[in-house]
Formats: structure tokens, sequence, C-alpha cells
């Protein structure tokens, strides 16, 4: 269990992070999604420890952040996002040092069983600085996940995997959020689909949304998204817009993107308009708005 | 602690470091003082080891920035450092973890030498004609002005994220608290004890003091409150530098 409560980082006179409030639970997959510099990795630093914060308070399994650092982390398992690891030593030699950290009992055992796990069992006796991007990732994951952690902090933990690998992880994080407290950050839309079962968006340090990952997608359930391209640029967008259930429209090269209610199924009307103006359409499909999309629309407010 | 002790250890003894130092250590300090006709003790005419006492400083003045540069300057460069601030460790563990191993080498490399006491002592005449009570104090010197080495050398890796300035840093602040609070002094610009005060703001002193085999409190309060300051200073730039 992880409570921040107004949470707060000034980076000179930037606000990185600005009064930050969530809680994640045992059980649940959090993600963490933003732009670049938004605050995520900001937010991950404090609830480690790793970087104090100016206001607020973090709580990890009981322990303040503040007042029982040591406490705190022996809980979390982190995978930081440039994901650091010691390139001279050797896979095993390296998980032993962080199994040393941590006390674990049974050491032997658990890093073979965590080697399994991730799937470095071919890499196992290689040093770190002759694994690919991939293997690096999981030997991150490995270390973050040795102790076995009640909450485990990932910060884009499949960047830099292929496809097939990118499935296994996708799996092991999914189990690992069965039982403990997993808060992920990434910038891919499909793994927040995929893995969270709830979404945090953070844009400019600020908290935009805070919502299970269903209510999220229903909160713009209403709208439709009806791509429709044409031969030529002879329409016009105000027509289009009058068509009643059109809430806007935009155009891009020859293409229109028509957000619309629900409610009603524009798209006949659609092509009635554009046949008795002679517009010719070579393309029309309608798409149920993405999380991508909702990510964008709460991140990009201010600047419209 | 231990965790961070064990690790720096066999970090210097998985690569070419250890090995660089000790051999470096005692091939120059072997040549001095069985060598080169100048400082050889052979050709003294005293069974003393004197020349591995009054060479050992310079050496280590190179050898140990090259030992700690690396200590946080490393750490921080490759990002390793939030591996280390996210676990459950306090900074004063990883910071004594990595004075103690630092520390260590260095032994490594000084105990060989224990060698070459032998060798004087059976060269004596008659055997045994040497002052082992002033040896025993150098020695205990040695491993004092070691340990504050260190400890400087590691506050300017923690002032640092480049390993070359931590290490040029390291040995110019060895340099000064070792060797320029005698010369100055010795400038006739002092009144009263003034000068007597700011000598013994200096390693050397202290250290010469040692070697006499004369082990008096007053010396060892000087090196623990030196090596006190350094890594208190290092814990408080560590902090800040989070």
């Amino acid at each position: 269990m992880v409570t921040v409560e107004g949470l707060t980082k000034w980076y000179g006179s930037q606000c990185a992070v600005d009064h930050i409030n969530f809680t994640a639970r045992p059980g649940e997959i959090l993600g963490f999604l933003g732009p670049n510099g938004a605050g995520k990795s900001t937010t991950m630093k404090m609830i480690t420890s790793y970087i104090g914060q100016d206001e607020g308070t973090v709580n990890v399994c009981g322990f303040d952040t503040r007042e029982n650092a040591l406490e705190s982390r022996s809980r979390i398992g982190y995978l930081p996002e440039h994901n650091p690891l010691y390139k001279d030593m050797y896979v095993k030699e390296f998980l032993g040092f962080a199994a040393g950290i941590h006390h674990v009992p049974n050491a032997a055992s658990r890093i073979a069983e965590v080697i399994g796990l991730t799937g470095l069992g071919k890499e196992q006796h290689k040093p770190i600085n002759a694994l690919s991007k991939g293997y690096r990732q999981r030997v991150g994951l490995a270390q973050a996940m040795l102790h076995n952690p009640e909450v485990l902090i990932l910060d884009e933990p499949t960047s830099g995997l292929d496809m097939n690998q990118l499935a296994d992880i996708r799996t092991l994080i999914r189990d690992l959020g069965k039982e403990k407290t997993v808060i992920l950050s990434t910038h891919i839309m499909q793994e927040v689909q995929a893995l969270c079962d709830r979404v945090i968006i953070i844009n400019e340090g600020k908290l935009v949304a805070d919502d299970p990952i269903g209510e999220l997608q229903n909160r713009i359930k209403g709208e439709h998204l009806i791509t429709v391209k044409f031969l030529n640029t002879s329409f016009q967008l105000s027509e289009l817009k009058s068509i009643n259930g059109v809430e806007r429209v935009e155009a891009k090269e020859g293409e229109v993107k028509i957000y619309a209610d629900a409610g009603t199924d524009v798209r006949p009307d659609i092509f009635r308009l554009c046949a008795a103006k002679g517009w010719v359409i070579i393309e029309m499909v309608q798409e149920k708005l993405s999380v991508e999309y909702i990510f964008q629309k709460l991140t990009k407010n201010k600047h419209d | 602690m231990i965790s961070i002790f064990l690790k720096e250890i066999h970090t210097f003894f998985s690569s070419l470091i250890a090995y660089m130092v000790i051999a470096v250590f005692l091939v120059l300090n072997g040549l001095f003082m069985w060598v080169f006709t100048d400082s050889s003790v052979l050709d003294y005419n005293y069974a003393s080891m004197d020349p591995l006492f009054s060479l050992a400083p310079f050496i280590l003045l190179i050898l140990i920035p090259a030992i700690t540069m690396r200590s946080f300057a490393e750490e921080r460069q490759r990002g390793t450092i939030e591996f280390l601030f996210t676990k459950p460790l306090s900074d004063y563990d990883i910071i004594w973890g990595k004075f103690l191993a630092n520390f260590c080498l260095v032994l490594f490399a000084l105990l060989p030498t224990a060698v070459y006491y032998f060798s004087v002592y059976q060269l004596g005449s008659p055997v045994g004609n040497l002052d082992s009570g002033a040896i025993a104090g150098s020695y205990i010197g040695l491993f004092f002005l070691s340990a504050s080495f260190v400890a400087l050398g590691m506050l300017a890796s923690a002032l640092t994220d480049n390993q070359i300035v931590a290490f040029i840093l390291g040995a110019f602040l060895c340099f000064v608290v070792h060797w320029a609070f005698d010369y100055l002094a010795s400038l006739p610009v002092f009144i009263g004890n003034a000068d007597a005060f700011i000598d013994g703001l200096g390693i050397q002193s202290h250290y010469d003091a040692m070697s006499k085999g004369a082990i008096d409190t007053k010396d060892l309060v000087y090196f623990a409150g030196l090596i006190a300051i350094c890594i208190t200073a290092c814990h408080v730039i560590i902090t800040s530098k989070k």
C-alpha cells in the first residue's frame, strides 16, 4: 500500500510535482501516464526516497518515507528509468550483491528462482555488459523483485524489449500485480490498456486523472471518431459540422476527423451530405476513442 | 555496510585496480629502498627503514586518490548511485563501506613491506640492531596517514562527477593537508605560538611525532578528527547532491 498526500517538488522556480494525492493498493497495477517531463519519474524517486520532497508525505506500508526511509525502502522493489547496473559484474554476482543488501534468506535458491521468472536462464553466467538492452532490463527487474517486496515501482519496465520479450514480461508483471502493489510508468498506451487496473495521468506536475481504466474510457464513451478520406479538398468543414450529432471536426491533409456523439450513427448523414455536394469519399472508418486519445485530450487542454 | 565493503573489495580484485596499486607501491618503494644508491638502505650505513617511511607518503599521495577517485564520481556518472540510495542502506553504511574497502586495499599494499623489516633486522650488525619501537610507531603513523588520505580522496570524489577531477582534487587535498601547513608555519611572519598551531593542523607534524615511536593521544585524536570531518563532509555533499 502506498499513500501519497500533497506531494510537491520544486526544481528552482519550476514546480516539477504539484500537490499530488493518490493511493495504490495491493493487488492493483497502477499506471502512471504522462508526457516527457510531466513529473512521473520525480514522483517515483520521491516514493523510493531517492530524492526528498518539498511538501507532502509518502507512506509505504505504514512507514513514512522521510521518518523511516530504510523501513520503507526495504518494502520497495524499484526499477529506475535508466536501469542502473554494475556492468562489470556478472548477472548472478550482481543479484547476490542485491540479495546481501536485503538480507534475503536462502539467497542462492531465491536468485535461481528470479532468474527463472525473468527468463535470464541462458544469460546468467555472463557479465552484464555483454547483455543486450532487453536482457539488462530483465536483470533490473530481477533485482527489483528479488527480496519479494510488497511494493514494486517500475519506471518504464518494458523499454528496450522486443515483441516476444514484451509478452513474457507483461505476464510476469500481471502475475506480480495479483498480490503486490505495482506502480508502473509508461508512455506506451497499449501497455496501460493491457496491464493496468487504474491509471493516473500527470501533466506538468499536476494530477489530471485518477480513474480505473474502464471508467476512464467511459468518460468519453459518448464520443466516436470517424475518419473520412476525400478524393480532393473541395469539402467544407462548416457543412460537415452542421450534421446532427457531430461535436467537432478537424481537417488534416485531405483527411477529416469527425468527433460525433456515440448515441446516433452519423455515417449515413455524412454519406448523404457528401453525395449531394459531390464530395467523393474514398474511405470512412469509425473507431472507439483510445486511452491515447483520452490522454491527449486531458493533457492538451491547457494549450488548446 | 558489509555488502558494500565486500562488493568494493570484489571490484578491486576482479579488475586490475588492486594488482596495479599493490605492484606500483611495492616496486617504487623497493627501488628506492634497495636499489637507487641515493636512498638505498644498503648504502645508508644504518639499519633503518627511514627511506620507506619518508618516501611512502609521496607514493600514497598519488596512489590513494587513484583508488578513491571512483568511489562516488563513478557511481554518479553511471547512475548506480540511484541503485544504492534506494536500497535499505543508510548514507553512512555506503560511505563507511567504501572507506573500509579503500583503506583495506592500501593495507594490502603496505603489509608486504613487513618483509623489509625482517631483511633490515637480519642485515643489522649485530643482527637485530634496529629501533623496532620507532618502526612500529612509523607503521601506525603510516596507517593513520593512509586512512586520512582515503577520507580526503573520498571527499574529493563526492564533490564531482568526473573521476579525473576527483583524482587531481584528491591529490591536491592530500598535499595541502599533509605538507602545506608545515611550509606555511615555517614562514617568519607569525607571532607567539601561532606557527606551532598551524604546523599542528597538518598531517606531517603528527606523522613525524608517531615515527619517533611515541603514540600520543593528541596525534590519535587529530587523525580521528580529520577522518570524521572528511566523512561528515562527504555525507553532507552526497545528501545535498541528491
